[in-house]
This record gives structure tokens, sequence and C-alpha cells, in this order.
């Protein structure tokens, strides 16, 4: 064995023997200890299982390669996943945990005083959750192809083998816990390479500011023009400037990602659990800190993964590098199948140009750049090894943070809330197990053939997210007259349309070969991608919920009493159960 | 309840002015504005480019905390801290 592999092996199974140790011990005994984690936990320590929880694999694996290649467009993905807590902050999260319920759902049946908005919760909830968790398959199942050397498809089915085992054990106490140790892991794990490579390109460690720097080869070219003349040479779009498909879907992008953050029931759920309305305010700020540490070193990680990887290939124009020479980590990642090279001109060199005809690159799988970024720099062995740790981290806790959600609202919200209320307690956590061993069988094999890179997968979850619960949530806490009938028209119309649209694009739940409009640019509304097409469906959602509250008259006088209440922070208790 | 009607009034002024700056930093700077911006250097940034990628997300952090301090006044002054 060599050393990689010891050092992989290592951190990965050290790892993991952590964060199973810490779930056996903090695991749930009681179904509300399962949920929220008896609301004993600090802001600071929700902050950061909160990151955890958030930074899934599409923001730890996926997102800095598709900056790599996006460039300025990838920016919608920085701006998306952080304003997001800006909205939660001020419109959603101390109102919610004023009223003291456990999940989303629950809070819609409450608000709209309804059985019927509560199964409607439910089905966007699991519909969003679902594309969610079908996003992190693909980095599971890319994270332990490379790990173990197996082709993608194996990877994935061990890797959703160690979820099920992990998610299920646990509950939301154990998982606040491990998340914590998780953080740190995926933190100290996407950071050191960025420090490293940053120092290596710039001399100045802080990525943040060795982006913005002068390269240190003693040119004095700053680095993002150096990478925008190279990529250019070869055809492809200047990386600062690249505008992905117009400003107008860039808007829409952003606007479905941020609304799409704030309506996702896996993180508000998280605000359920700190022990006061303050607490809930300051927990998304601590949130956002912790999130902003890898947020703001991701563009330069994907900007100087690019950078190297150009580098690498023709490391001076004209003067490719033979295919027969290529270095240890191309042939590592060419197992996978998600790295392919093809000699089209029979001349031995690797040719990486815009140009479809004459690129040799035929496949370079976004997913696979960050995990493959330290190698790329010739860093370290220890340091490839803790990103693959990281890696499987980010994808783990927010794979199970999911799971919790769904089996939460299957179990709690449809099951004993509305069709067997005199369940046991025992029963309800045996429902909750059963139901996320199904989902993790159903996204598992739908992450076999995903809708896109990871990333873009989960933007699509973030659009059902935002066209579904956002204005249903709002509404319900900013607008007091909206009744339950209208919400519930809105919330209908608004993931009707949404997911419509995604569907004719890109298959019936993403089953491929079912996209009666086909995946392609010009079948596009105004040129909105499918990914973008959230906002859109939010837009709707509020249109419809007016005009049905019009017609059909405002809610009654003591749900609008229960309005008044939430909005002052004035008398909170624990969150409690009917 | 006359107070608790002013204490929500205070909240959304407050709500409306993050969300204002909130919209500029990102959609703004980041979107909308980004080519002029860009003809403006930070270092080896582009302005507009650097709204986009770095300066936004450090906003949304100074607002959530500015927001929650705020907050924390407001609640004092109208006596509905919880107890």
């Amino acid at each position: 064995m060599d050393e990689l592999k010891l050092y992989t092996y290592i951190a990965v199974f050290g790892s993991f023997a952590m964060y199973f140790a810490i779930a056996w011990w903090a695991r749930a005994g009681s179904t509300s200890d399962f949920y929220v984690a008896g609301g004993g936990v600090t802001p600071m320590q929700n902050g950061m299982a909160i990151g955890a929880d958030w930074m899934s694999a599409a923001s730890f694996i996926s997102m800095a390669g598709l900056i790599a290649f996006l460039g300025y467009g990838g920016s919608v993905f920085l701006m998306g996943w952080t304003g997001g807590y800006v909205l939660l902050a001020m419109l959603l999260a101390p109102y919610m945990r004023k009223h003291g319920k456990f999940t989303v759902p629950e809070f819609i049946s409450d608000r709209y005083y309804s059985k019927t908005a509560r199964i409607v919760a439910v089905v966007c909830l699991i519909i969003a959750s679902l594309t969610y968790i079908i996003g992190q398959m693909k980095g599971v199942g890319v994270a332990f192809s490379r790990f173990l050397e197996v082709e993608y498809d194996n990877g994935l089915y061990i890797g959703m083998a160690v979820v099920w085992v992990y998610a299920v054990l646990g509950g939301m106490k154990g998982i606040t816990y491990t998340q914590i140790a998780q953080y740190c892991v995926l933190i100290f794990a996407y950071t050191i390479p960025a420090i490293f490579i940053s120092l290596q390109l710039t001399g100045n460690p802080i990525p943040q500011l060795g982006l913005g720097s002068t390269l240190a080869d003693g040119s004095g070219v700053y680095l993002l023009d150096k990478l925008d003349m190279v990529v250019t040479e070869l055809g492809f779009k200047e990386y600062t400037t690249n505008n992905m498909g117009g400003s107008l879907n860039m808007f829409a992008y952003t606007m479905s990602l941020m609304i799409g953050t704030a309506g996702l029931p896996h993180v508000i759920m998280r605000f359920f659990t700190v022990p006061s309305v303050k607490a809930a305010r300051s927990s998304a700020g601590y949130a956002l800190v912790f999130i902003a540490l890898l947020y703001t070193v991701a563009p330069a990680v994907g900007a100087m993964a690019r950078f190297n990887l150009m580098n690498t290939i023709e490391p001076a124009a004209g003067q490719n590098m033979d295919y027969a020479e290529r270095p240890q980590w191309f042939k590592d990642w060419e197992k996978t199948g998600l790295l392919k090279f093809e000699d089209k001109n029979a001349d031995g060199k690797i040719q990486y140009v815009a140009d479809k005809e004459k690129n040799e690159m035929v496949k370079v799988d976004r997913d696979i750049m960050v995990l493959a970024n330290p190698a790329i720099a010739n860093l370290p062995n220890w340091v490839i090894a803790l990103v693959a740790a990281g890696g499987l981290a980010a994808a783990l806790s927010t794979a199970a943070g999911l799971l919790l959600a769904i089996s939460s609202s299957i179990s709690h919200d449809l099951m004993k809330g509305v069709l067997t209320p005199d369940m046991s307690e025992k029963n309800e956590l045996l429902a909750g197990r059963i139901v996320m061993t199904l989902a993790i069988l159903v996204s598992g094999y739908l992450g076999l053939n995903p809708p896109g890179f990871a990333a873009g997968t989960v933007a699509l979850a973030f659009g059902l997210a935002a066209s579904s619960i956002f204005p249903a949530l709002m509404m319900g806490i900013f607008a007091k007259k909206m009744s339950g009938t209208a919400a519930v028209a809105g919330m209908c119309a608004g993931i009707g349309v949404t997911m419509l649209y995604v569907f004719q694009h890109k298959g019936i739940m993403f089953i491929p070969g079912t996209s009666f409009l086909g995946d392609m640019g010009p079948n596009w509304f105004l040129g909105i991608s499918p990914n973008a097409f959230g906002a859109v469906g939010a837009l709707v959602n509020f249109g419809v919920a007016f005009a049905v509250l019009k017609v059909t008259g405002p809610a009654p006088a003591h749900i609008q009493e229960m309005v008044d209440n939430f909005r002052i922070p004035h008398g909170a208790g624990a969150a409690h159960d009917h | 309840m006359e107070g608790n009607t002013t204490y929500w009034q205070e909240n959304l002024r407050l709500i409306f002015i993050c969300l204002v700056i909130w919209f500029v930093v990102s959609f703004g700077f980041g979107i909308l504005l980004v080519e002029p911006l860009n003809a403006i250097r930070l270092g080896g940034y582009k302005l507009g480019f650097w709204f986009a990628q770095q300066g936004s997300i450090y906003t949304f952090l100074g607002l959530i905390f500015w927001y929650s301090a705020q907050m924390n006044k407001l609640d004092k002054k109208y006596n509905v801290e919880e107890s």
C-alpha cells in the first residue's frame, strides 16, 4: 500500500470512527430528542451544526469546481447560498421559533388552520428534499469512487450503505454533536489546501487575498488577469466576465437559491432548537460566519484549480503534456470514469481547448476538481487525504439532516399528525427509520443518473423549495389576513409551475429519457434555466395566493391574533408538541 | 397592544433598510451593475467581480449582526423581551 492510500484510510476511517462514536454517545432516546436535540444547544454550537448541515457535497465537492469552469457565472452559488441567511434571520427564524413547533408543516398547519395545508407542505418538502439528496448522492459517489478506486456506480452503492447506517442510528441530538465535529473536519480539509495553493501561486497565505494578488513567479501579473489570458487564448470565455446565460438568468438563479435557502426544511428546523427568539436571530448570523469561512475561500479554490489544471496540461503555449507522461492523479481519476482523454489528432499529446472538434479532454467532471485540486498542485499526501475525509463529512452530514427532515415530515406530520394520531412514540420512531431507508434507496437509484453536477442538482431542489415553502411561510408571518385556502392555492401553483418547467427539461423525477422538451437553451422561457426557475415559481405563488385571498376573504380573527402573538418575542416557551 | 403595533412597524422599517442593502450589494453590484463596476480595480480583482464573489458575503454577515443588535434594543425599548 502506498503512502497516499495509507493516509487516506487513516483520515477517512479515523473521522468516521469519531462521528459514529459521538452519534452513539448522544443517541436519541425519545421522539423529541430525535427531532430537536432537547433545545439545549447554544447559538454558536447551533451555528456550527447548521454550517455542517448546510454545506453539503454541493458546497464542498462541487461548487468550487463549477466556479472553476464558469468563472464569474459561478457567483450565483456564492451569493445565492449565503444571501438566504439574511432572509432567514429577518423574515422567518425568529417568528417561527416564537411559535414553537417541531417541524415546518406543523407551523403551516397551525397558521393556515388546515390539514390540507399540512399535507401540501409535506409533499412540497419531500419533493425538494429528495432532489437535494440526489445531489448529495452524486457527491458521495464521486468521493467514494475515488477513495476506494472503483467505478462511480459502485462508489455510490457503498455511500448509500454508509449513509444508511449513519442516519438511522442517530436522531437530531446525535446529529447535532456529530455535525459540530464534521464542521471542524470539513473546514480544515477545505482551507488547508487552499492556503498551500495560494501560497504557492501568489505568496499570500490568505486565499481571499491571494486571489486578488500578483503571481509569485516574478512577472508582476495579477493571477486573475493571467487566468483570463490563458483561457481566452484556448477559446474559452474570459474567466472574470463569463456571464452565465445573461443577467436575467443570473438574477433569477441567485434569487432562487436565496429564497430556497430560507425555505428548506432541514435548515429551518435548526432554528426550532435554539433556546430563545433572540438566539434564533443570532444563530443565523453565526451560521453564516461559519459558512462564509468556506464560501469566501471557494472562489480562490476554483480559480486556482483552473489555473493549475491549464498549466499542467499546457505549461507554456504549444508545449502540451505527453499523455504517456501524465501525472498519477490523472490516471487515478481515469479509473473512476469521471475524467476521459481521447487522442483525436493522434499526436500523443493532450490538447485541452474550447473547440469541441479538437478538444481531447472529452470528459472533465466538474465534481472532481476540489478532490483532485491538491494532487494537481503537488501538495503533500496528508493534505490530499484530509480533503477526501472532508468531502465525505460534508456529504454525510447533509444527507443525514435531510433524511431526518423527510422522515420527520412523513412519520410526524403525515402519519401521526393526520392519518393515525394515536400512534405510539416507539412506532413513530420506527416509521421514521423505515421512511429514511426508502428515501436512501430512491435517491440512490436516481443518483445513478443525476440530472446534473452535484451543485446543479441541489440548485433544482432549492428552486422547488423557493417556489413552495418560502412564500407560504413569509405570507404567514407578514400578511396577517392570508387565509388557508389562498396559501394552499399559492403553494400548489408555485411548485406546480416550477416542477412542470423542470421536468419538461430534465425528465419526470429526473428519469432520463422522459424530458419531453429536452434540456436545451432555446426552449427556455426568457432564457431562464430550469435551475433558476424557482424565482419565477415563487412569484406565481405570491400572485396566486393574493388573488385567491381577494376572492375568498381573510383568515378568521383568532388566526390573526395568533400572528400578532408570534410577531413579538414576549412569552416564548420551549418548542412543544400539540 | 398599541405598543406592539409600533414595535412591529419599527421592525418592518429595519427589515426594509437591511433588505435594500442586501439587494444592492448582490443583485445590484454583483449582477446588474457588474460591467460598469468592473472598470474599477481592487488589486487584482475587478470590483464587480469582487462584489459578486467576496463583497456581498461580507455585507450579508454585517447585516445580520447589525439587525440582531438593533432588534435586541427594540425588544428592550418596547418591553417585549422573553421572560
